[in-house]
């Protein structure tokens, strides 16, 4: 038995992730349970992100998978194997090429268009959970839209580090109704979830999808007095001298040097291949 | 301003046998406004439980107390609770103390339920409390640690601190001076010339002789002796 | 005038064992009433089912609210309920870490319930919390500290102006000197007391200790295997208690 089913997954479980995609689609933001299946990577390794991949594409899409935005990762390279395995799909490393884009942590530089889908990898998909452990809760506070204790979290953070220490999951109010966590990508990213692409989240270990559909409002919480920041370290990309873009920092060796670096791998290359040099970029070429 | 028709009343304990022991019977009284009438008869006869009759603390068996417009034998809590505040005065025999509460507050505090700014009530309570000789540096501390006398000034500070329509007296010059004593009875001179109706208990004779209008023998509600 | 609440024919059924059964009664603003009995006399129940954390089998509870006018709390919805427990009630619980967030500091304690009814300026709601604290005799240095650093009695103190911080008009409250050494039990009636006057505040008080009832409540209900054997104003309820077994624990009382 060497043949998969197009994309490993059964067309019957297919259905039924579709129909949680589509019913998280209808209510922007809430999770929305569903049958996680075994898969052939462990709980904790994206099963919920490849889940809604493997019931999204066609035979028709490119795929692209990035982890915290680089295409080379151990796993993003053995997700995009696995599909090219098991559904025999197109694969790409640059984002303008591809039609579904499955993504652990980040959001790609590039802007994506109506034709694209972004599948995040999502950990723990509940915002509230760390403040209110108990299941039975947290969804009475969803239905009934008792958010209080959200803004509870990031008055903690303010009291107790003069500014909202939260850097990245950062929770978000979709369409004004349903706070989400967008997953632990920066808050840097957090304005790009108002977008042209659909947006889906799949948690597989805790059993939960969630989406946004495209063009829908998507506003950080914050307080009146101490507003929202997409902030990062402010030094350009020193390969391709980027300032617009969230970087990674690499230490270089052991006498404190280090460079900051595009965390999204296309985006620099693409940079480069236009001719922008950063401050170690001529180096590298030379 | 105060009138009391065939009221009467009777403990049943039962926790000793049920055993009942009738109090009062057939008490009848009329107080009014500017009049202060003593009650006068033996220890034990009732002078103490006509004034709690009268102030609701106990509950009448039967008749009618009314003070203003209020049937206090028949009338709801709510009703009394508005009553004392407003219109009905109690000095007791003992000043029931709350911890922590200062002596100037414990006076002040009828006027404040009335809504009177905290700033005029304390003036108002520190003026009775110099009149009857508290000194000032007791003013912030709590009662609990005062002597009997001053425990009792400081609970008729509290009962004069408004000027109330009607006002029930019990042993207010009990435990205290010649000085003081004067003193109070010119506070229940001075509420008599305003109005007020009053109802008074007092073992000192001259005191009684000296504001009293008239005098009411409470061993005249006993009960009936069984025959 | 409208009662602030109206308890009608509440019962409450374990089984066949009574819970709470025939309570009625009306409650008005700027009341207190007491509610005592011994273990077992349905107190808790009762407290429970008029505060909505249990479901009565019969009877109404019919809240005055300020929107609609008399609501029986009993069929509101549960969001409506929720609603109201947050803004215009308060229930203090006996342990205060049943109503804190013990991981969560002061300052969030307090201000979690203006959060949640929508205020968004960090700066109001901190200056709020640190009013309350300095209400309840709690340093305002305490802000950002959490109540699991707090003694006993603080905890108890926090968790009443969590409570407060909103304005409700009716406070529910069980046992809310209970586990206290007796001084500080002194010091949070007081406190206490002050408040119900300050605030016009009516509250349902349950507790076993006559001590307390006396201090804070205007009316006074007794309880016993869950009926309600007597009810009137505090003070004529314990001075002349008519039924018996209000009779025997006004007589159990030690006097100091």
């Amino acid at each position: 038995m060497s043949d998969y089913n197009f994309a490993y997954l059964d067309e019957q479980t297919k259905r039924m992730i579709r129909r949680a995609i589509l019913k998280g689609l209808a209510v922007p933001g809430y999770q929305v349970p569903f049958a996680s299946r075994e898969m052939p990577m462990p709980y904790g390794w994206g099963t919920g992100g490849v889940q809604v991949s493997a019931a999204t594409l066609t035979p028709e899409d490119t795929f692209k998978v990035i982890d915290q935005g680089a295409d080379d990762t151990t796993n993003a390279v053995s997700i995009r194997k696995f599909f090219e395995r098991t559904a025999g799909v197109a694969t790409t490393e640059e984002t303008e090429k591809a039609s579904v884009i499955q993504t652990r942590h980040r959001i790609p530089e590039a802007e994506l268009t109506e034709d694209q889908i972004l599948v995040y990898q999502v950990p723990i998909p509940e915002p509230l959970r760390f403040l209110e452990p108990r299941e039975t809760e947290t969804r009475k506070m969803h239905a009934l839209q008792e958010y209080g204790l959200m803004h509870v979290k990031l008055y903690e953070d303010i009291s107790q580090h003069g500014a909202i220490a939260t850097s990245y999951a950062y929770p978000v109010k979709v369409s004004d109704r349903y706070v989400m966590d967008p997953s632990p990508i920066p808050k840097f990213d957090n304005p790009k979830m108002e977008m042209a692409a659909i947006q889906l989240f799949g948690a597989g270990r805790e059993q939960r999808i969630y989406a946004v559909p495209p063009y829908t409002k998507v506003v950080s919480l914050d307080f009146e007095d101490y507003p929202f920041e997409a902030s990062k370290a402010d030094h350009p990309c020193d390969l391709c001298a980027a300032e617009d873009s969230y970087l990674d920092e690499v230490i270089l060796d052991d006498a404190g040097n280090r460079m900051f670096v595009c965390s999204d791998t296309d985006y620099c290359r693409s940079r480069r291949e236009a001719g922008h040099v950063g401050r170690l970029g001529e180096e590298a070429a030379a | 301003m105060i009138e009391l028709q065939n009221v009467s009343k009777s403990f049943t304990l039962h926790n000793q046998g049920s055993a009942v022991i009738p109090v009062m019977e057939g008490a009848t009284l009329v107080v009014k406004p500017g009049e202060c009438v003593g009650l006068i008869g033996a220890s034990g006869a009732g002078k103490s439980t006509l004034m709690r009759l009268i102030y609701g603390n106990y509950l009448a068996a039967s008749g009618s107390i009314m003070v203003g417009d209020t049937d206090v034998a028949k009338a709801e809590p709510r009703e009394i609770l508005e009553l004392r505040r407003k219109t009905l005065g109690y000095v007791s025999q003992f000043l029931r103390v709350v911890p922590r509460v200062p002596a100037l507050d414990v006076v002040a505090e009828p006027l404040l339920s009335v809504g009177t700014p905290i700033e005029e009530a304390r003036e108002k309570a520190a003026t009775l409390l110099a009149g009857l000789n508290i000194p000032e540096r007791l003013w912030s501390l709590s009662p609990t640690t005062f002597s009997g006398g001053e425990q009792q000034r400081v609970n008729i500070a509290r009962g004069f601190a408004y000027d109330y329509p009607a006002l029930l007296l019990d042993e207010p010059t009990a435990s205290l001076d010649a000085q003081n004593r004067a003193t109070v009875l010119g506070l229940i001179e001075a509420a008599k010339a305003r109005g007020a109706a009053i109802i008074g208990i007092f073992h000192d004779e001259a005191a009684r002789e000296q504001v009293c209008d008239r005098f009411v023998d409470v061993s005249g509600f006993s009960p009936k002796a069984a025959a | 005038m409208t009662p602030l609440l109206q308890v009608k024919d509440v019962a409450k059924m374990y089984g066949v064992r009574i819970g709470c059964t025939d309570v009625s009664f009306d409650l008005y603003p700027g009341e207190v009433m007491g509610i005592v009995g011994e273990s077992g006399s349905g107190k808790s129940t009762l407290l429970n089912c008029l505060a909505g954390h249990l479901a009565p089998d019969r009877g109404e509870v019919i809240f005055d609210t300020r929107a609609d006018g008399p609501v029986d709390m009993v069929t509101m919805s549960e969001p409506a309920r929720r609603m109201l427990g947050r803004t215009d009630w308060a229930f203090v619980h006996q342990h205060a870490r049943d109503g804190l967030r013990m991981s969560v500091s002061a300052g969030g304690n307090i201000g979690e319930r203006l959060m949640a009814v929508g205020d968004r300026h960090y700066g109001d709601i901190r200056a709020r919390a640190a009013d309350w604290l300095g209400r309840v005799e709690i340093s305002d240095a305490r802000i950002d500290d959490r109540p699991s650093a707090f003694s006993g009695g603080m905890q108890q103190r926090l968790q009443i102006a969590r409570n407060l911080v909103t304005g409700p008009r009716l406070v529910f409250m069980d046992e809310p000197t209970g586990g206290l050494d007796v001084s500080v039990q002194a010091r949070l009636l007081d406190l206490l007391r002050g408040l119900v006057r300050e605030m016009g505040l009516s509250a349902i008080i349950v507790t076993h200790d006559l001590a307390v009832v006396r201090l804070l409540a205007d009316r006074l209900m007794v309880m016993k295997d869950g009926h309600v054997v007597e009810t009137g104003l505090t003070d004529q309820v314990l001075d002349d208690p008519q039924h018996g077994y209000t009779q025997l624990l006004v007589s159990s009382v030690l006097q100091v």
